[in-house]
């Protein structure tokens, strides 16, 4: 186990308020211990300093995605991002995501997402197979797993440049989560939707510059543009800008030359 | 004041809590047609089901064949002492399987056998490899699944809303009342039938795996209508939470590490669990290293481990050992699978795992022990419900899921959670809506109750120098924890009573600043009450149940007494007073009683048809 060495009291700077043009960063000195995380320390706040400091928590463990927000300016899990990581001469400033509605503190509201997630057409499984089971192998289910592990941070939301400096885009535009989504249903083994055009007309795929913000703040480590983004665009590619696949098309509908592809993969 | 100002809304049945249990009730009613509200109390897909790690057990026999629905009843049964609710049990074992293939069907992709079925893990008290799971984020795959399919049905959702008050008409339930968490507004939701979903009260203790919505609110709205609890003083510590950083304490480790390969050991490095076999379960139980160690590679021919016992047998071990100074330097002891099994094995099977200790604890669990010790996990006790139908005494009153009481009994086994929210939610929504359809229209709502039930919850925002509640929650912790934990004594039991009613009568005071916005302040100020109360009833209960069996162990009573093996404590409100009340047991019919005794040693089954190991990874 590696010794650390922590200072006996950090200063948060932690934004205050309830919209955006009238709040501000208040600092609160608090003490710490060895091995705490930002959220631990914004609880000695509370206790000590603020007690009606609003943060948005559960799980504390990684797993629930409750506590986003940007720590030093980089969007973090305050749940998962150690003291021990950050230099604490200075403060650690602390503050709401950007890209969405200031609530109170470092609460946003994340409503978009969940508004979003209403627009998604639904999984629709193939019927079972003869013996009556639904049989998938590892190899072909890992892919998807991947996108499975979403915790629904909406880190990638909040640092997509799409929507975190142009709220205009927001309408036409599902951002990173709802791309791994799709991608997820698109490569579900037993999957029968087609997404595709949805993809490229109301979800604003075609935004996407590939610029790896959302990779880089994943906290599942999920690979969003290389795994997610990008296939999705190579099908959207092949389906409807490659002349072979348009006369396949036109001859033999939608339905199969999409099934055709999605069977193959990526 | 000004006059409240009331957000209403009309349903025939509302959902309060959207775990597994609320969301699985309410795609369930929304299926039957009904006029359905989920309501959560964080945002939509963050509840506790979330942090499930380890799998749903069902008897899929994908595994192996000889598995069954008697066998997964038989084990339930055991593992909770034999205090459960046979009925509830059976319909548990028996539905379980459809209930995991719906999963599926809905889109979860778990883990695959190599003829493509959907694989199964070993887990304490599970006599064969029975938990389907994704890695060890299997709650994550369950809650989204069902998440998912709310959102594609078209549930109306009301997130980060917290429900305080079930409101009565003539007996019958006619609505509920709380308030949004955002803006703090009042909410008046009208309903012909209301499912209770809101899990268990291990916020009231400081070692605990749960966060800060759990403060068994959904308790203690159930007691205030008039609903019965039942097994209160059976509370689950889970044996491996962390303990080291500080700041993780309690922090959960899956069983799935012992499942997969991980033994205990003490600080002499001796897997000191052989010497804990109770004779309740030595017949099936290794009782040395070797027999043990050929278990792992096979099962057929050897018996299970002494580390995958119950959680309540292996969590008062660790206890034991800690406290006769053979604990860990941080006051637990080591979990080891890195000396068991190979690298990318363990970072493949339990890679939330891997990531927590080496982020949160610098630990390398592929090359290092862990250090572990119990946390407040689970609360078997609960709502008393009926088995088929999950209705509770009151009128148009459901509960599935953990706040409900009797399928677990004594003691949970690891998995039987997860399988229990979809079973028992399904069953919910499902006679909720039946009910609220029987009724022609809603209970009528007394105004002037809301009233003062909304200025009952606005005082601790006037009182600008009140008690803090941080600090009584604080005290609540420290209380439970020393005096309500896995240990119980009569004389502790009341100290921690006298100092539960001082607490009440802080909270009588508490005053808090900043108004009601998102002010998690008055929120917990608010949640204190259900904490309270919902603690002064464990340890009631508690104090009432003179005996040793499952998660309540007395010290004054070792023994596990056969008169308590036939009885319930069952709480309830009578004349504003809490009434303690012993009440029988129902009796299992002949043939299932059959199926609980012994059966044949697994020696006299066949061989496992599937390794439980996922294609293509080897043990070390």
């Amino acid at each position: 186990m590696t010794v650390e060495t922590t200072p006996k009291e950090v200063t948060l700077r932690v934004w205050r308020g309830e919209d955006r043009g009238s709040g501000a960063f208040v600092d609160y000195q608090v003490p710490v211990d060895p091995g705490m995380v930002v959220l631990d320390v914004l609880f000695r706040v509370q206790a000590m300093r603020a007690p009606d400091l609003a943060v948005r928590w559960n799980c504390k463990a990684g797993k629930c995605g409750s506590c986003s927000a940007e720590v030093n300016g980089r969007p973090r899990l305050m749940c998962m991002t150690r003291l021990s990581g950050l230099p604490l001469d200075d403060p650690i400033v602390i503050a709401p995501m950007a890209t969405f509605p200031l609530v109170r503190d470092l609460v946003t509201d994340v409503s978009f997402n969940f508004e979003k997630a209403k627009t998604i057409p639904a999984f629709k499984p193939a019927p079972p197979g003869p013996d009556g089971t639904r049989r998938m192998y590892q190899e072909e289910v890992e892919r998807v797993q991947e996108f499975h592990k979403c915790i629904e941070c909406f880190l990638c939301q909040n640092v997509c440049h799409v929507i975190r400096d142009h709220e205009e885009n927001k309408e036409a535009f599902s951002g990173p989560r709802f791309f791994v989504k799709l991608a997820a249903l698109e490569m579900h083994p037993l999957d029968t939707n087609d997404r595709l055009e949805l993809i490229r007309m109301k979800d604003g795929l075609g935004f996407c510059n590939i610029t790896k913000c959302c990779t880089e703040v994943c906290p599942e480590d999920i690979h969003i543009t290389d795994n997610a983004i990008i296939p999705l665009k190579e099908r959207i590619v092949t389906q409807y800008y490659d002349p072979l696949a348009w006369v396949k098309r036109r001859i033999f509908g939608r339905e199969e030359s999409t099934r055709g592809r999605a069977d193959r993969g990526a | 004041m000004a006059e409240p100002h009331y957000d209403e809304r009309d349903y025939d049945v509302i959902v309060i809590g959207a775990g597994g249990a609320g969301i699985r009730a309410a795609i369930e009613a929304k299926g039957q047609g009904a006029r359905t509200a989920l309501v959560c109390k964080s945002l939509f897909g963050k509840a506790h089901t979330v942090m499930a790690e380890g799998g749903i057990a069902a008897a899929l026999r994908n595994v192996w064949k000889e598995d069954g629905w008697d066998v997964h009843f038989r084990d339930t049964m055991r593992g909770g002492k034999l205090l459960n609710n046979w009925r509830m049990a059976q319909i548990h074992a028996q539905e379980a399987p459809d209930r995991v293939l719906e999963l599926e069907e809905w889109g979860a992709l778990f883990d695959r056998t190599s003829d493509g079925l959907i694989l199964q893990r070993d887990f304490g008290g599970h006599r064969y490899a029975r938990l389907a799971h994704v890695g060890d984020r299997t709650g994550l795959e369950m809650i989204r699944t069902l998440q998912n399919r709310a959102t594609e049905l078209g549930i109306d959702v009301l997130m980060e809303c917290t429900m305080q008050r079930i409101l009565m008409d003539d007996g019958h339930v006619a609505g509920a009342f709380g308030y949004w968490r955002q803006t703090g507004r009042f909410v008046l939701l009208h309903a012909k039938a209301i499912v209770l979903a809101t899990g268990g009260a291990g916020r009231a203790w400081r070692v605990t795996s749960n966060s800060w919505e759990y403060s068994g609110d959904g308790l203690r709205m159930a007691l205030d209508a008039g609903a019965d609890l039942m097994d209160m003083e059976f509370v689950q510590f889970h044996p491996t939470g962390m303990v080291w950083p500080l700041s993780v304490r309690g922090l959960l480790v899956t069983e799935g590490v012992r499942g997969d390969g991980g033994t205990l050991r003490n600080k002499d490095g001796e897997r000191f669990m052989f010497r804990y076999i109770p004779e309740f379960f030595r017949a099936e139980t290794a009782d040395n290293e070797a027999e043990a160690d050929r278990w792992y590679e096979d099962k057929a021919n050897n018996r299970r481990t002494p580390d995958l016992l119950p959680r309540d047998e292996v969590a008062r071990a660790i206890n034991t050992e800690v406290k006769a100074g053979r604990g860990s330097p941080h006051g637990g002891v080591f979990l080891d699978i890195a000396s068991r099994r190979a690298p990318d094995f363990i970072q493949k099977r339990l890679p939330s795992m891997y990531h927590q200790f080496k982020e949160l604890a610098d630990i390398d669990i592929t090359k290092e022990p862990m250090e572990i010790g119990p946390t407040c996990h689970y609360f078997m006790g609960g709502i008393r419900v009926d088995a088929d139908t999950t209705a509770t005494t009151v009128a148009g009153l459901f509960a599935a899921g953990e706040c409900a009481a009797g399928l677990h009994g004594a003691n949970r086994l690891g998995g039987n959670s997860l399988s229990d929210l979809v079973v028992f939610g399904r069953r919910a929504g499902l006679h909720a809506a039946q009910f609220a359809a029987a009724r022609r229209a809603p209970g009528a709502v007394d105004k002037a109750e809301l009233d003062a039930a909304a200025t009952r919850m606005l005082v601790p925002v006037e009182r600008s120098d009140g008690e803090d509640p941080y600090a009584i929650q604080n005290d609540l912790q420290g209380t439970m924890q020393d005096l309500v934990g896995l240990i119980r004594s009569a004389s502790e039991l009341e100290e921690a009573l006298r100092r539960l009613a001082s607490y009440q009568e802080r909270l009588d005071r508490v005053g808090v600043r900043g108004g009601v916005r998102y002010n998690p302040a008055w929120n917990l100020a608010l949640d204190l009450r259900s904490m309270l109360t919902v603690s002064e009833i464990v340890a009631r209960a508690a104090s009432t149940r003179t005996e040793s069996r499952g998660g309540h162990t007395r010290e004054d009573f070792p023994k596990t007494d056969p008169e308590w093996g036939k009885r319930n404590v069952v709480i309830r409100r009578k004349d504003g007073a809490l009434d303690v009340s012993i009440e029988a047991l129902p009796e299992m019919p002949a043939d299932l009683r059959g199926v609980v005794g012994e059966q044949p040693h697994p020696k006299e089954h066949q061989g496992a048809v599937e390794s439980t190991q996922p294609a293509g990874l080897g043990a070390r």
